[in-house]
């Protein structure tokens, strides 16, 4: 999670000099994170509004770009896969991305399936007349 | 960072204290409290997926009223989005600014993210009042309402967001960096990452796709 790594326990108070040999390392990781995230999102307000390619594609791209920008935040910001209890984090996260991908995936699918086979009554006259 | 130091010996000692216990105890009040956070934040983004679920399913019901790509400004979203991160880049430094307890960083940090926070929250407050006032509110078709819910919620989640930084500031200066202080400073800064990725889903999904369909 944030950095458990530099907090032993039982180390509540000030830290030592290796913390501070460690900082200019952690506002790089934090750096190269904001460096990563700007360009994905750069790259993604430029996919969205171009001719330059497949539009098909286009949406395609977007959310490719979304994930792996999510990615990137999840790295260099909340530090997900560090710390020494990493595994309980990430199998949270898993779980949480579970739930989220049910109910977002489910929804879009059911409600999907009812729009094609029940539509309002005047476009069903339409579709028979 | 530094994962291959900790597979080692991470079963029999999971915190680096150097003294390998059969049974190492309960886990250090800042990592649980950290964990039960996360746990609260995934459950957050949850939460965020119904409204997501929501807008995918309501998107095109906009009852002759205007669609995504009529009311959407592209140049607004960007100057959001950089806001929001390079807020989450200084809240970052404010947290380190914690660790080691240097009070003009962090204060320089946190005052920094405050104030593209309430940039990011004066444009999009704007832009809700523009559409208002052009009678394109929540109330004038499904895709509105459930465009209002999932930006509008994000928003309230970053006013919260605003008022906590500002607590927290206020707390370092009078308190200082207790333990219990830096837990909540560590607790704040996931919540406002968080934030951050909930709003690429949304820049990416409302407004980039929207304003392309």
């Amino acid at each position: 999670m944030s950095d458990q790594t530099h907090m032993p326990v039982g180390h509540d108070l000030a830290p030592g000099e290796e913390e501070q040999h460690s900082v200019g390392e952690r506002v790089i990781g934090y750096v190269v994170g904001l460096v990563l995230a700007l360009l994905l999102t750069a790259t993604s307000f430029f996919i969205a509004g171009t001719d330059l390619v497949w539009q098909p594609s286009i949406p395609v791209a977007l959310i490719v770009l979304a994930i792996a920008q999510m990615g990137v935040h999840l790295v260099f910001f909340l530090h997900i896969t560090t710390g020494p209890d990493n595994t309980n984090n990430v199998l949270a996260l898993a779980f949480g991305l579970l739930i989220v991908f049910l109910v977002v995936g489910g929804t879009v699918w059911i409600m999907g399936h009812l729009n094609q086979n029940m539509p309002p009554m005047d476009q069903f006259i339409q579709m028979h007349s | 960072m530094s994962m291959t130091a900790t597979v080692g010996h991470a079963h029999a000692d999971p915190h680096h204290i150097g003294i390998v216990v059969e049974h190492p105890g309960p886990a250090s009040k800042r990592i649980v409290t950290a964990y039960g956070f996360w746990v609260f934040l995934l459950s957050d983004i949850v939460m965020f997926s119904c409204f997501f679920a929501a807008y995918a399913v309501l998107v095109h019901q906009t009852a002759d009223g205007p669609k995504g790509s009529e009311i959407f400004e592209q140049r607004n979203v960007a100057i959001e989005t950089v806001c929001l991160l390079l807020s989450s880049f200084t809240c970052g430094m404010a947290s380190i600014a914690a660790d080691v307890r240097n009070r003009l960083w962090f204060y320089l940090g946190m005052a920094v993210t405050c104030v593209l926070g309430l940039i990011f929250l004066t444009i999009e407050f704007r832009e809700f009042a523009d559409l208002v006032s052009r009678g394109y509110g929540p109330s004038r078709s499904a895709f509105l309402t459930s465009f209002f819910s999932l930006v509008g919620c994000h928003g309230l989640h970053v006013s919260a967001g605003v008022l906590w930084l500002l607590t927290m500031m206020a707390q370092v200066f009078a308190k200082g960096f207790r333990a219990d202080i830096l837990r909540r400073m560590m607790c704040f800064a996931l919540f406002w990452h968080a934030l951050d990725i909930i709003w690429v889903a949304i820049f990416s999904v409302v407004y980039l796709l929207g304003s392309g369909v």
